[in-house]
């Protein structure tokens, strides 16, 4: 957490290619791991399932977030369309376990694949336009794709576009509960987080970065920008679809209402409050994002019923209007103040502590 | 046959319609490279003053007409001010995103405000549709046909007669080179904005009429984009032929096909046609091609 790299002398290139180059980073990080291992227990022992669904949403966010993050935070490719590219992922999940069968996993990864052909496909437009008219794009792409849901009976199921399915199994294990389903969430999460680390830092990473940075710049020095570009598309629009199928098994079903234009705002939301090109900005902004309906809900509730005495019934309505004041309000406030987001914050706190307590 | 009229000629006069509200998104993009997710908003907005301010029956149609546009000049000229003054020079992502979340605040400050459901927003427009050769057209179309034409003459005008207009065009043109001749490129902005907000006042009231007031009203922004995008973003005119166009297709697509598809092409198909239009002529028909030298 708080890096120290005095004394630390690094003698093998291994060594400084490594993803975390400091012994004290590298434990944190195990640290970091093993807590969000043991994070269920204590909610366990209080028999807490509420808040464990809550973490869990955080979870799947965070992946789809990740995801995002790659292709806008990187590669500086605008996607409105992100909510469609995971309804795409969630549908071939709930169509193939549903009405054929296939385990878990199959799903899982039929889900991801379907998903990066779709956005890969609304990716096309990228190579000759970008900035806003990509925006509208893939804002295009996000309507398309729920019409085809709701229109083609084939895919959304007919009546209200609805698939169910069943828990999930995994050798003879069923994750019916909120703690279980946490753990088979978590190792997703995992690879995400860490797949996003490496990736960035690896060459194709470093290419993602040139196209943001300056496009003809990139071209210049050999970076092919049209296979970059698509290749953004295909990996966010992959974890895209892993988390969509991901919420589908979550959730039992899959319904296009989870992936509206709202939703792709919603993660949009969660990088840019997060910190765009950060992949820890991604987990910050998916945890804010989360929480954040859930704490106005508490606060709002508690301050009318106990300075008011106005019963939950009455301010119901003006809550829903009242979150998207302030979920409007907060976008713009991070992008005036902090641009860089919650990551930017996070860095200052290292910043500051790493000379700590002897700053100069 | 007369079917086919009837689709044509309404498809095109809902088309002006749609270009009313596209003229204000242009606006703002040809000045400040600002693309308005709030323009819809901006709209429902306008809509929900005028139906309030008639509601309370204080004034006549006619004195609630310049108070609307004069209240949206200064909402434009605060939202510029406070909101999007600070992104220049930020990522285009970012901008997008302010906008969008405006769009919000905007949405629910309206619900809290006025409370949900519907209004009226009554004008004094004949309700019964005209017969023109066995064609229906209803008499809202007509006007908002006519508001659409006459401001894209104002608007024509404005752009090549008037200082400001002229002023306008340079900045669009070239920031930097437009300040070093002495325009206030703040003051252009500002403007735009404000010019918005009089669009928007304007597409408030005749959609308002249409549809009633409530915050689906914010919608119609939804439509305008395949509008801008066919006509070419920087475009009036492109303006204008995009809303021709998508209230045409979208028209005719929605007679004929929704038979078969169950409802809802009219949502879709100006979408695909404008993904279609993207692969072919990524700047739309009259969009301004930028070229990228080194």
């Amino acid at each position: 957490m708080i890096n120290r790299e005095s004394g630390v002398y690094q003698t093998t290139y291994e060594g400084d290619m490594a993803l975390y180059t400091l012994p004290l980073a590298r434990a944190t990080a195990l640290a970091a791991v093993a807590l969000l291992v043991l994070l269920p227990l204590p909610l366990w022992s209080a028999g807490n399932e509420h808040w464990m669904s809550i973490v869990n949403t955080i979870v799947l966010s965070a992946i789809g977030a990740i995801g995002l993050n790659i292709l806008v935070g990187y590669t500086g490719q605008i996607s409105i369309g992100h909510g469609g590219f995971m309804a795409a992922g969630a549908y071939a999940a709930a169509i193939l376990s549903s009405r054929y069968d296939m385990p878990f996993l199959v799903g899982v990864a039929a889900g991801g694949v379907v998903a990066m052909l779709v956005g890969t496909f609304f990716g096309i437009p990228s190579l000759r336009i970008k900035g806003l008219y990509l925006a509208i794009a893939t804002l295009a792409a996000q309507l398309i794709i729920e019409w085809t849901i709701n229109h083609v009976t084939w895919i959304g199921g007919g009546a209200q576009s609805t698939i169910y399915v069943q828990n999930p199994t995994i050798l003879g294990v069923e994750f019916d509960n909120e703690f279980r389903r946490y753990y088979l969430l978590l190792p997703f999460f995992l690879l995400a987080y860490f797949g996003a680390l490496n990736l960035v830092r690896s060459r194709v990473g470093r290419a993602f970065i040139a196209v943001r940075d300056r496009d003809i710049a990139a071209e210049i020095i050999g970076v092919d920008i049209f296979k970059y570009k698509l290749l953004a598309f295909a990996v966010s629009s992959f974890y895209a679809g892993v988390a969509g199928a991901l919420y589908t098994y979550y959730l039992r079903i899959a319904n296009y209402e989870q992936f509206t234009l709202i939703v792709s705002i919603q993660f949009l939301a969660m990088i840019i409050i997060g910190g765009l090109g950060s992949v820890i900005g991604s987990v910050l902004g998916a945890i804010f994002i989360k929480l954040l309906p859930i704490v106005l809900d508490l606060t709002v509730v508690g301050v009318s019923e106990n300075v008011f005495g106005v019963p939950y019934a009455r301010v119901a309505d003006f809550l829903a209007n009242f979150q998207l004041v302030v979920f409007g309000g907060l976008i713009i406030l991070f992008l005036a103040i902090e641009p860089q987001g919650l990551a930017r914050m996070w860095f200052n706190v290292k910043r500051y502590f790493r000379l700590w307590p002897f700053s100069y | 046959m007369e079917f086919f009229f009837d689709l044509t000629v309404n498809g095109l006069l809902v088309g002006l319609m749609y270009a009313l509200v596209a003229v204000g998104f242009v606006l703002i993009y040809k000045a400040t490279s600002v693309i308005n997710f709030a323009q819809g908003d901006l709209v429902m907005f306008a809509a929900y003053g005028a139906a309030v301010m008639l509601g309370l029956g204080w004034m006549p149609l006619w004195a609630v007409i310049p108070v609307l546009a004069t209240g949206m000049v200064a909402l434009g000229f605060v939202l510029e001010r406070g909101i999007l003054r600070p992104l220049i020079g930020q990522p285009v992502i970012s901008v997008i995103m302010v906008t969008i979340g405006l769009a919000f605040v905007l949405q629910g400050l309206a619900a809290i405000l006025w409370k949900a459901g519907t209004r009226e927003l009554p004008l004094p427009v004949r309700v019964e549709p005209y017969v023109v050769g066995g064609v229906f057209i209803s008499p809202i179309n007509v006007v908002a046909a006519v508001t659409a034409i006459l401001s894209l003459v104002a608007f024509g005008l404005f752009f090549t007669r008037s200082r400001f207009g002229i002023a306008m065009r340079a900045v669009a043109d070239d920031q930097q080179a437009s300040m070093t001749v002495g325009i206030n490129v703040r003051r252009v902005f500002a403007l735009s904005w404000a010019i918005a907000g009089i669009a928007a006042a304007a597409g408030g009231l005749i959609w308002g009429n249409m549809l009633g007031v409530d915050t689906f009203l914010a919608l119609v922004g939804l439509k305008v984009f395949p509008v801008v995008i066919l006509g070419g973003l920087d475009s009036i005119l492109g303006a204008i032929v995009g809303g021709l166009i998508v209230g045409l297709v979208e028209s005719i697509a929605a007679g004929y096909l929704d038979p078969y598809v169950g409802g809802g092409t009219k949502d879709f198909v100006p979408y695909v046609l404008m993904i279609l239009v993207l692969f072919v002529r990524p700047h739309g028909f009259f969009g301004r091609e930028i070229i990228e030298r080194v």
